[in-house]
């Protein structure tokens, strides 16, 4: 076997120098009717081409987002990655290192994360922000607790336009607590979370783009919030929106939880992404996740170390601020290697194109008999209302090599009023002949 | 003024109805450095043996259980931006917080200076 | 107060040593921010112009102030930065719990293809079938491995598997009318994950202690369970590095007492093809695809942590799941019944499960059980070699993938176990894993893994042996001043905690010159 580097006679050398008379002696603590008691069925172990083969042949029964036009968004956005990234990002030193403990060999590590911090708190306006979580979902889920931590109160409350499955995360890791109220979800941006903020609320969670593309109002969500001690969390699914919109921290956002996959990493059917998580300097001590400090060595240089680690599992256990361990640092190489390539400059025009994009998007999509958009405001995602069931519709122009948009009706199944809504999303990789067919054939199915 | 002891390394230093409590010096070095305390709040009553406070050194957070039942007077606020007093001076300039005792025959049970010497012998 | 002292602070050296401003190969790089800037880019983008009236008055008003790099310029920040890495490409990893294996480069290229990369979590089904197929086979190897009724794939990492699996267990206690079960079991040598994750979810988490020999005892769980005790969470291999030999007693117990068998599977390394953990009788547990599957760690992450459930905690598995209907493979997206719903948004880490089938199928079931037996000979034999020079706490029976030292050889001579791992990197290894498990004191933790040759466990051996040598004759200065060759001597944690800085900002100085 390849990966194997003992030799048979190397194996027998070594049980030698232990004393034991074969390998099954080194597991005399397992429980005879449990050892090696099976037959697996599996296959034998296999060459490189073949296993190339076979996977090959799995990834071709897929409709790869380049074979065609694609609209496809929904917490998840398809955007060029740089080769430069990939490149990167496949380094064995970043590829195939550990978490840095050992801050002296990992010197690297560490100023990457520093580094990605610093993006982090700059691109969300607030004063920190730690080296990654799971991805957004579970950041919310996050958040949430966080919030229930700082403010020693209970009461969540979702906004209707949070997206389906953070609410659902949410949802699952606080059990249907009573304390918990999702508000019902807002297709045409509409919002009464203003009305449901009183003493006992711990905080609200508003995204911006909300699901269906509206741009929400986060500075009077925060004044709210804080008028009643509550805390505002704002997420955001779409990282690219913030080079062209306000950053939440100048409004007064508490804790800003995104979806860092737009930038520098792939769609991957929905994982590995990345989660960030950015809060006030006085929340700190609160903060879930990993975070990485400057100091200095021994000879006075600067470097960097894993600091403030008494808030995680591995010394606080039971009293941790949160689980986590592994979190998603090469995701977060390539958001940071991809941002740097970007800078501000890059950053503000990949934003404006996107912006530009889905405006031209909504305009043919308001020319289509049959079809509304139902947003006044987006930033490159938007939700339409059309005359047919959207699941079907959907589908049939997925048979025609068009992947047209998500059917809320997928998250939202009970729903009945959600039943005929697509969410679209164009970026700098949708062109106006995408745009152009997918006009073509919805105006042909719709007719 | 009597200095009593826990066999957890706080100590409650007498000074009339009112306990100054703190850590210990063999407390102090085997934690190492201390780089926060987090305190109680003021007014805040506690049992004896309740958890009271937390030092934390950059690889141990150990909590700081109140030595006698009373209600928190005072905090040393001071260990907020130099939580290395309690290294350098633990006896002293490090203290922790005051307790309005509740019942003084609760430190009849706690260590004298010849006690908590022989326990950390 | 409570004393825990474990790891105790690391403190900076004192010996004077010439500071460097870094050489060729090893580079002292400024951040990205002190060499980037605002108007360089290292991306082509068309400047278009927008009409700003869709964006309802929230355009960003406050800077971005992000530095970027041109395409030479980040390449040389990256391939620089990397240099001041250890990893496992360039050197022995022997971090114990972490499996730190090679990582095989086809699993990169196959996770690559398009076909799997550039797909939607969103897109219709019918145009994913292949990546459904492939999560099939994936779900087919870890429950044939297991001898398990079913598997959740969507958990983002083991501590996240820990809260699914746990959150099963709750949703099954619930639905059985049991939700007055409020404690759980937890040997005291768990991973910091367990006892977090019991919490997270609000239950109490009672200690077992460790035996003597570092298993569990059956008896100490028997006399810990109570019509309150909703699970144990139990580590099999152990911490330890050992098996527990009562495991099937222990899961018996558990069971008879109406409670649940959770499983932390980070160390199936040592078992995978050898034994099936169904066969022991546990209710769930996870598999780090990043250990134990080879995907990469990636300097911390992402990981992927799928948990392989029992008969009985199937029908509490979370969504989605793959499922054969008529028209082809299925997902299914919204839970029924009793499941207790999501735990992450979409599908979970697809990217880990292409390169962990990779593996699997690169292995054959045949390659796996080789691969666990390796890992578990060489753990021994690092044992056997540093046995007469170390202290070996738990030296009764084999042990598995791992070898565990405590510090008790390093007994008077000045030298701690924080000192001796980094005189190690001196010597050009990683470290080993230090103050854990915390049943012992001063652990060392070793885990070769199966990757490691004979060659290279001799070298390591021998450096092991040299510097218990040298730290017993008194040598103090090469461990406490170490690591001497290393990019940084120590790093002053105690000032990186007492006033964190976590970001960079610009200096009073730069600030006044942009004036
Ligand atoms: C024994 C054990 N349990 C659980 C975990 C947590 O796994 P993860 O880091 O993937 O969340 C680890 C990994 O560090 C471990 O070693």
């Amino acid at each position: 076997m390849r990966y194997l580097p003992h030799s048979d006679h190397e194996r027998a050398e070594m049980l030698g120098v232990i004393g034991a008379a074969n390998i099954d002696a080194l597991f005399s603590a397992v429980p005879a009717r449990a050892l090696k008691s099976f037959d697996l069925g599996l296959p034998a172990h296999s060459p490189e081409f073949l296993v190339e083969a076979h996977m090959r042949a799995l990834a071709a029964k897929n409709h790869a987002g380049a074979d065609g036009p694609f609209f496809v968004g929904a917490g998840a956005y398809r955007h060029h990655v740089p080769a430069t990234v990939d490149h990167l990002i496949q380094r064995s030193e970043w590829l195939t290192a550990y978490t840095p403990y050992q801050p002296e060999i990992s010197q690297g590590t560490l100023q990457m994360l520093f580094e990605f911090q610093t993006q982090a708190a700059k691109l969300t306006g607030m004063d920190v922000a730690n080296a990654s979580l799971y991805d957004g979902s579970t950041g919310t889920a996050e958040a949430v607790l966080m919030a229930r931590r700082l403010t020693r109160r209970n009461k969540i409350v979702l906004s209707g336009g949070l997206h389906p499955h953070y609410r659902d995360v949410v949802r699952a890791y606080l059990k249907d607590d009573a304390d918990l109220q999702i508000l019902s979800a807002s297709p045409e941006g509409q919002g009464d979370i203003l009305d449901h903020i009183d003493e006992t609320t711990a905080a609200i969670v508003v995204q911006t783009p909300d699901f269906y593309g509206h741009l929400r109002n986060i500075k009077t969500a925060a004044d709210a919030a804080h008028a009643k001690g509550a805390l505002l969390i704002v997420v955001i699914t779409e990282v690219v929106s913030l080079g062209l919109l306000e950053a939440p921290g100048a409004l007064g956002a508490d804790i800003v939880v995104a979806e860092g996959q737009s930038i520098g990493n792939a769609l991957n059917f929905g994982g590995p992404y990345l989660g960030l998580m950015a809060t006030r300097k006085e929340f700190i001590r609160q903060m879930p996740g990993r975070l990485c400090g400057e100091t200095v060595d021994a000879d006075g240089q600067r470097g960097f170390v894993l600091t403030l680690s008494t808030r995680e599992q591995h010394i606080r256990r039971e009293k941790a601020t949160s689980n986590i361990c592994t979190n998603s640092g090469l995701c977060a190489l390539a958001f940071s290697i991809h941002m740097g390539l970007l800078g501000e400059a890059g950053f503000t025009r990949l934003a404006r194109l996107n912006h530009a994009q889905a405006s031209k998007l909504a305009d043919a999509l308001a020319g289509v008999p049959g079809v509304e958009v139902l947003n006044k405001t987006f930033f490159n995602e938007m939700t339409i209302s059309t005359a047919q069931p959207a699941v079907a519709l959907v589908e049939r122009l997925a048979q025609r090599g068009i992947l047209a948009g998500v059917p809320v009706s997928r998250l939202e199944p009970t729903d009945p009023s959600v039943v005929n809504l697509i969410v679209l999303a164009a970026t700098e990789l949708t062109t106006d002949a995408d745009i152009a067919a997918l006009t073509t054939a919805l105006a042909e199915e719709l007719a | 003024m009597t200095t009593k002891f826990t066999p957890d390394h706080e100590y409650i230093r007498v000074e009339g109805a009112t306990g100054i409590v703190g850590i210990t010096q063999f407390a102090q070095e085997a934690l190492g450095d201390i780089v926060f305390v987090e305190l109680p709040s003021v007014g805040k009553v506690f049992k004896k043996g309740d958890e009271a406070a937390v030092v934390e050194s950059v690889k141990a957070a150990s909590e700081i259980y109140a030595p006698v039942s009373g209600t928190v007077t005072e905090v040393n606020d001071t260990l907020t931006g130099e939580p290395g007093l309690v290294n350098q001076d633990p006896a002293a300039a490090g203290w922790m917080f005051k307790i309005a005792i509740a019942d003084a025959s609760e430190l009849d049970g706690l260590l004298d200076d010849a006690g908590y010497a022989e326990l950390t012998k | 107060m409570s004393m825990n002292n474990q790891g105790r602070p690391t403190g900076v050296g004192t010996s004077g040593f010439a500071s460097t401003s870094g050489s060729a190969l090893l580079p002292n790089e400024p951040l990205l921010f002190e060499i980037g800037d605002t108007e360089h880019s290292g991306v082509d983008l068309p400047h278009v112009t927008i009409s700003t009236n869709r964006l309802g008055g929230f355009e960003r008003k406050s800077p971005l102030d992000l530095a970027g790099l041109t395409e030479p310029e980040a390449m040389r920040h990256y391939v620089r930065l990397s240099r001041l890495n250890h990893s496992i490409d360039s050197g022995m990893y022997p971090l114990g719990s972490c499996t730190m294996k090679h990582n095989p480069r086809l699993n990169e290229k196959m996770a690559r293809l398009p076909g799997f990369s550039d797909i939607h979590p969103l897109q219709p089904v019918s145009t994913v079938q292949g990546a459904l197929e492939l999560m099939n086979q994936l779900s087919h190897w870890l429950m044939t491995l297991t001898n398990t009724a079913a598997v959740a794939l969507t958990p983002k990492a083991g501590a996240h598997g820990e809260l699914l699996g746990m959150m099963a267990i709750k949703a099954a206690q619930d639905a059985a009318g049991q939700s007055h079960r409020k404690i759980v079991l937890v040997p005291e040598s768990a991973h910091g994950t367990n006892p977090a994750t019991a919490a997270f979810l609000g239950y109490s988490v009672k200690p077992i202690p460790a035996r003597e020999d570092g298993t569990v005892d059956v008896q100490a769980v028997k006399d810990a369970l109570s019509p309150e005790v909703a699970a144990i969470m139990l580590t099999n291999p152990n911490t330890c590095g050992l098996f527990e030999p009562q495991v099937i007693e222990i899961a018996q117990a558990i069971h008879d007492a109406g409670a649940f068998f959770y499983c932390d599977g980070a160390n199936f390394n040592a078992i995978m093809g050898v034994v099936r953990p169904g066969d022991l009788g546990i209710d769930a547990m996870h598999i780090n695809l990043h250990k134990t599957f080879s995907t990469p760690h990636g300097g911390g992450g992402p990981g992927a942590g799928p948990v392989v459930l029992s008969e009985a905690l199937a029908p509490f598995a979370p969504v989605p799941f793959v499922r054969k209907g008529s028209n082809g493979l299925e997902l299914v997206e919204h839970a029924e019944g009793e499941a207790l719903g999501r735990i992450t948004a979409f599908q979970g880490q697809m990217g880990m499960y292409v390169r962990a089938l990779t593996y699997m199928l690169s292995h054959g079931g045949d390659g796996l059980a080789q691969a666990a037996q390796d890992a578990v000979l060489n753990a021994n034999y690092i044992k056997a070699r540093l046995a007469h020079a170390f202290s070996v706490p738990f030296g009764d029976y084999p042990t598995m993938h791992e070898a565990l030292f405590d510090d008790s050889f390093l007994a008077g001579t000045g030298v701690t176990t924080l000192d001796f791992a980094k005189a190690l990197i001196d010597e050009g290894f990683h470290p080993m894993t230090m103050y854990f498990p915390l049943v012992v004191h001063g652990a060392m933790l070793i885990e070769p893994t199966e990757s490691e040759s004979k060659q290279t466990l001799d070298r390591f051996c021998e450096v092991m042996e040299e510097l218990a040598v040298d730290a017993k004759s008194g040598n103090v200065e090469r461990f406490t001043a170490a690591p001497m060759k290393a990019p940084r001597r120590r790093l002053d944690e105690t000032r990186a905690a007492r006033s964190p800085i976590l970001k960079w900002e610009r200096s009073a100085e730069t600030l006044k010159a942009a004036e």
